[in-house]
């Protein structure tokens, strides 16, 4: 860890609201990856900050899925190398809130498993 | 009130709670199997890159008997032997099982190819090339689950109690991630296959979700634990340089294929000062391993990062590429040329032996309450046998499936016929008042589970003594009864995280004093368990410790190893 510092945009908002973008300072350490960054800024800064993730490490559980300056890229694996970043939620899925998009799978849901009760 | 009715609820849907469900509902039960991730994503089972232990014989003559010794000598006199035997006997059926359905075990002239590990006699891991036994294991049972019209899944359905009445479990209470919203199960049986606690420490090899929720949401319902002592640290966990996309444990699988030497920063060989041999052929057992890199970073003779170095400079760059292809270039890709530069390693917290105390059927005290995979205890003893991971998530899986759904065949009544809102109401009246405190901005639990993390690596890790240990169970006691019900859940409630952040503060807490107390009370060193100021193994505590709450605080007591006589079959004679 150096004193250095990258700054984290993420648009956040909630689904059929408005969106805006939020500026987080984040300490840096090299090679660390965007998913590294989310997790400290909910850590320490605003654990409000809506992400989904599993693994971690392993780029296995492919659940952390984003945008970063615009292209589609696992958050786990997208490096933070120069000095500021823009992380956005997926385009073609429906937003939940913040970097949370609906990838459930349509059966695997409650209201599914609801509606298959009757 | 959102609310669901099933036979079997299966709480965790990794690699166990997918065979669970799998084998519930071909004996004709109707499961619904929940995740608080996504179903078959999250939990241990995905990130597994490497072997899996299972006697065969297809490399070489082996038998299930033979496995049994190995597994009893690593777990250092602790084995629960009939969850043992019953591991090592099963395990063949269930790895035949799962290549008929396709899951891919990598073969060489028509028979699976088994590799040897650390602490086995005999070739006997089969795995999936390249690195990727979890992933393609996860993703035949997930296939598995879809094609069975008898299982409902549910994903980030986050269960944060279990309803009991009178030492039966009939049902759970539930949090549905999307919205916060609450949900009642009412169930015939639960089976509890939401994995382990590595993520309780500082250095650790876990996914998000391995906080230790099994061993809390048994606790809770009334259910014991067996072994919470026994933390597996994993020896060689990547360190240094910060590599992502890739699974921290994967340097096992190159030393097995090629070695690969183990040096401290003065750029030595140090295993064998610490009575076990290890050059080239990778034969240390886990614990000494984890055991003799600390001591030498202790010493002043660590890697620059706080581990120990591991070297391939030696294997030529077509030898590397044969064993594993593609993960060469994604290693490239992170800026790291085996060829050129040693890595660093480290001991990271990776599994653990302790879990729920259950019978040969899975079922724990608690009547329908059953377990399946690392949520259970016992099988492994003080130290589990590299590869018995896996081996135990399917066997132990399809175990507490069959004998849960046996047991709700028993008792036909109609789905909601015992539940009773009544017992639902403490979970749910907690929750409301959770969210009712709902502010919009604050820190949450994460400083509190750094704290959490920092403590259980400094004094409730690879090296213990009494006075760490006690300060920790101080500090984890004022954690659970004043700092958590004074924490908030900032932030809106659709998509709850930080709801379930509460929640997984609770269980992580709960499952942490289980650990520090028995580690406490556990006055020796054996296994993964070491004692500084206890360093000798005591001859009279070869016996399990067991924990419940008694009036909501942990409590510990001792109990007699569960012995099962076997012998050795002539290998001569198998073949």
């Amino acid at each position: 860890m150096t004193d250095r510092t990258v700054t984290l945009n993420v648009r956040r908002g909630e689904a059929g609201g408005e969106s805006r973008i939020e500026s987080f300072e984040v300490p840096y350490a090299e090679n660390m990856s965007v998913l590294d960054a989310l997790i400290w800024i909910r850590a320490y800064r605003d654990a409000s900050l809506a992400i989904r993730y599993s693994c971690i490490n392993a780029n296995a559980c492919k659940e952390c899925m984003v945008r970063v300056d615009g292209k589609v890229a696992y958050a786990c694996t997208a490096r933070l190398g120069a000095g500021e970043a823009t992380v956005e939620p997926l385009s073609n899925k429906p937003l939940l809130r913040d970097l949370v998009t609906d990838i459930t799978p349509p059966k695997e849901t409650l209201a599914h498993a609801l509606a298959g009760e009757d | 009130m959102t609310h669901l009715a099933t036979d079997i609820l299966v709480v965790g849907a990794g690699g166990a709670g997918m065979y669970a469900a799998v084998s519930a509902a071909r004996e004709g039960a109707s499961v619904v199997l929940a995740d608080k991730s996504l179903v078959g994503r999250g939990g241990a089972t995905i990130m597994a890159q490497m072997t899996v232990a299972v006697a065969v014989g297809e490399q070489e003559p082996d038998d299930w008997t033979h496995h049994l010794a190995d597994t009893l000598a690593a777990g250092r006199g602790l084995c629960n032997e009939e969850l043992a035997q019953i591991l090592c006997r099963e395990a063949p059926d269930r790895i035949r099982e799962m290549d008929t359905w396709k899951v891919g075990w990598a073969r060489e002239d028509d028979h699976m190819r088994q590799v040897m590990a650390p602490g086995h006699g005999i070739r006997r891991c089969v795995y999936v090339d390249f690195l990727n036994t979890g992933p393609a294991v996860a993703k035949t049972l997930r296939t598995r689950v879809a094609r069975s019209d008898a299982i409902t899944r549910i994903s980030e359905l986050a269960v944060v109690d279990l309803v009991v009445r009178q030492g039966r479990v009939l049902g759970a209470v539930a949090i549905n991630l999307a919205d916060g919203a609450p949900v009642t199960i009412a169930a015939k049986a639960v089976i509890l296959a939401a994995g382990g606690l590595t993520k309780l420490y500082r250095r650790n090899s876990a996914s998000a979700n391995m906080g230790g929720d099994s061993y809390a949401l048994a606790l809770r319902a009334g259910a014991e634990l067996v072994d919470m002592e026994f933390v597996q640290f994993f020896p060689i966990g990547h360190l240094a340089p910060r590599l992502v996309g890739m699974d921290p444990i994967m340097w096992d699988p190159f030393r097995y294929k090629l070695g690969g030497r183990l040096l401290n920063g003065e750029m030595e060989e140090f295993i064998e000062n610490y009575g076990a041999s290890d050059s080239g052929v990778y034969t240390a057992p886990r614990d000494i391993a984890s055991f003799a890199i600390l001591s030498e970073v202790a010493a002043g003779r660590g890697s620059p990062a706080g581990g120990a170095y591991l070297s391939f400079t030696h294997i030529p760059e077509p030898e590397l590429r044969q064993a594993f292809g593609p993960v060469i270039d994604r290693l490239l890709a992170n800026g790291i040329d085996l060829t050129r530069r040693p890595i660093e390693v480290s001991p990271i917290a990776h599994y653990h032996m302790g879990g729920i105390r259950v019978n040969g059927e899975m079922e724990s005290r608690i009547e329908g309450l059953f377990a399946a995979g690392e949520a259970v205890g016992g099988a492994n003893g003080a130290n589990r046998l590299s590869g018995n991971a896996i081996s135990e998530t399917f066997v132990f899986g399809e175990r507490a499936g069959h004998f849960a759904a046996t047991k709700v065949a028993a008792r036909a009544t109609g789905l909601d016929f015992e539940w009773d809102h009544a017992l639902a109401k403490p979970a749910l009246d907690g929750i409301a008042a959770l969210e009712a405190r709902d502010e919009a901005k604050g820190p949450g639990a994460g400083p509190l589970f750094t704290e959490l993390q920092s403590m259980m690596w400094d004094h409730v890790g690879l090296l213990r003594d009494a006075a760490g240990l006690e300060q920790a169970l101080a500090r984890l006691v004022r954690m659970r009864t004043v700092d958590l019900p004074a924490l908030g859940t900032p932030g809106s409630h659709r998509f709850a995280i930080t709801v379930q952040d509460w929640f997984d503060l609770r269980a992580s807490l709960l499952a942490a004093e289980a650990i520090t107390a028995s580690a406490l009370a556990r006055t020796e060193s054996r296994g993964a368990h070491q004692r500084e100021d206890h360093p000798e193994t005591d001859p009279s505590l070869e016996k399990n410790q067991t924990v419940q709450l008694e009036d909501g605080e942990i409590a510990t007591d001792w109990v007699d190893v569960v012995r099962a006589p076997f012998e050795l079959a002539s290998l001569e004679a198998a073949e």
